[in-house]
């Protein structure tokens, strides 16, 4: 027998009034708009294009400002979000060498064509509260330079020599995945493993990152380069027969390179991962290059022996909308589950009593 | 235009008016409402224009590549709106831009049929011209102040000799 039991849609519809009225707040505050949340929180905005996997800043900032500012929760209206809209198809590869660079690091080459470029970047700031920021700030205009020369590939730096691996090739025959697509399957290939990174929390990719630094499966990395800039997105048309560009996507790439692997067949060389993410996230990108790189033991037959080379682990646990829907589900009703181990909870103890020394042979009725 | 096959397209004059139309697609999906509709605002006598697709918002699967320059892989997805339109005259025109913005979708994809029309193809130029003078502007603007923040690297000599 089955019994429904009903009565939650009033306190539903009020929990709700009564969220849209903490979400706006005290209403004697302008309220925020999508065009603030955008200019002033870009970072937030960049997190939730990032890991909802759709570059869209104005959806995203309205999903930062509906959800209250949790992160996750945006990211998981704006995923539900694409699935409305119906898929017009699959972009040109973006040409992270033409970037419009506003940033560019390296760490292991200090002179190199086109520079280090700081772009707006909180490294070297003190980290100090600014109670300045509390009242109306006006800030300085941004200093400006004639530009230099063209802002080249670290990889190719190395490549010329022969001292780094290629950027990276499926073998012959391979069909791209797409998760959005096909269900996960392992062992999975690379090209489907750096779709799952690109939207993967942060805070996972992170933990993960640090601990390959921490000695569970180390690489022993240098940042190649980190760089932050727009790309051209560019789609075929079928109807005419050749691509068009759509507009620019702001993207940060990393390359990551990591010691050495030679063998019989192949000179020691360093290997490299990579980590390419939407919006201006160097912290991301940084975590999936290492990360990128940890899973990749079966190219360089290396053992797993720690999480972070463990792609069905990481691969599995990566999405924070699954995870967060998985973990929060258990605050919903669970009522006739739990009902059913109680029964079977106050069986085995009153098997076991009886058989205890001075043992009660019935017990109280506790949670009924 | 519209018939120009793929194999044909490749070559000499084709490829030519291929370049030219791609070019004039990427600053009219670029372009802002503001700028598209004082062009057509500035049109004389306007051509009819019938909606044959959209305008209609959906996503485009942005990849990537592995290593910079490797096999390719999915990003994520962006939105994207489109929309086809024919004027009376015959043209086809396609617009399609990043973002949910239909309207200017529909403006892109007329002054993409405009282009094609010998009569109106002057002043799809001119709107060429001050988008392309905007983005030049946006951009440079950008690259100084990146520049700005490139260091210059010293040394120090320390200690003796």
């Amino acid at each position: 027998m089955y019994v429904a039991v009903k009565g939650g849609e009033a306190a539903i519809a009020n929990a709700h009034r009564l969220l849209a009225d903490r979400r706006r707040g005290d209403r004697s505050l302008p309220s925020i708009t999508i065009e603030q949340v955008v200019e002033q929180l870009g970072l937030a905005v960049d997190r939730v294009m990032a890991e909802a996997s759709l570059y869209d800043r104005a959806l995203a900032a309205l999903a930062v400002r509906q959800a209250r500012g949790d992160m996750i929760e945006a990211i998981f209206i704006l995923r539900a979000y694409r699935t409305t809209l119906p898929r017009f198809g699959y972009s040109e590869p973006v040409d992270t060498a033409r970037m419009k660079v506003e940033r560019r690091v390296s760490a292991t080459y200090k002179d190199l064509p086109g520079g280090q470029l700081l772009g707006p970047t909180f490294d070297y700031t003190h980290r100090l509260l600014d109670p300045s920021l509390i009242g109306e700030d006006a800030v300085d205009e941004p200093a400006l330079k004639e530009p230099g020369e063209h802002v080249m590939r670290v990889s190719d730096i190395l490549d010329g020599e022969g001292l780094i691996e290629g950027d990276g090739q499926m073998p012959e025959g391979h069909v791209m995945g797409d998760l959005t697509r096909e269900p996960m399957e392992f062992p999975m290939a690379r090209d489907l493993r750096l779709q799952a990174l690109a939207r993967g929390d942060e805070g996972f990719l992170l933990a993960l990152a640090y601990s390959t630094q921490r000695g569970y499966g180390r690489t022993h990395p240098f940042v190649g380069e980190v760089r932050i800039g727009e790309v051209e997105v560019e789609l075929e048309l079928p109807e005419l027969g050749f691509a068009v560009s759509l507009g620019t996507v702001r993207v940060t790439e990393c390359q990551m390179v990591n010691q050495f692997k030679g063998s019989a067949k192949q000179p020691p060389q360093f290997t490299r991962g990579y980590g390419l993410v939407f919006g201006q996230s160097e912290r991301k990108a940084m975590s999936m290059s290492l990360v990128d790189r940890s899973l990749r033991t079966d190219e360089f037959d290396e053992d797993i022996v720690a999480p972070a080379q463990d792609q069905e682990f990481v691969i599995s646990h990566a999405d924070n909308v699954q995870a967060t829907g998985f973990v929060e589900h258990l605050k919903l009703p669970h009522y006739v589950d739990f009902q059913a181990e109680l029964d079977l909870v106050r069986r085995m103890r009153r098997e076991y009593e009886p058989a205890q020394p001075g043992g009660k042979n019935v017990m109280k009725e506790a949670a009924e | 235009m519209e018939a120009v096959t793929t194999e044909a397209a490749r070559t000499g004059e084709d490829a030519q008016i291929i370049a030219r139309r791609r070019e004039s697609m990427r600053l009219l999906a670029r372009a802002t409402l503001g700028e598209l509709s004082a062009a057509w605002g500035a049109i004389g006598s306007k051509p009819e224009v019938a909606p044959v697709r959209g305008p209609e918002t959906g996503l485009v699967m942005v990849r990537g590549r592995m290593g910079g320059g490797g096999a390719p892989f999915n990003l994520g997805e962006a939105t994207v709106s489109r929309a086809t339109v024919r004027l009376a005259t015959g043209e086809v025109g396609h617009g399609q831009l990043l973002g949910t913005d239909k309207e200017r979708a529909r403006f892109a994809a007329i002054f993409d049929a405009l282009f094609q029309n010998d009569a109106y193809r002057a002043g799809v130029e001119a709107l060429h011209e001050k988008i392309a003078a905007r983005l030049d502007a946006e951009d440079r603007r950008k690259a100084e102040e990146t520049a700005a923040t490139r260091v210059d690297f010293f040394t120090m000599v320390r200690g003796e000799d």
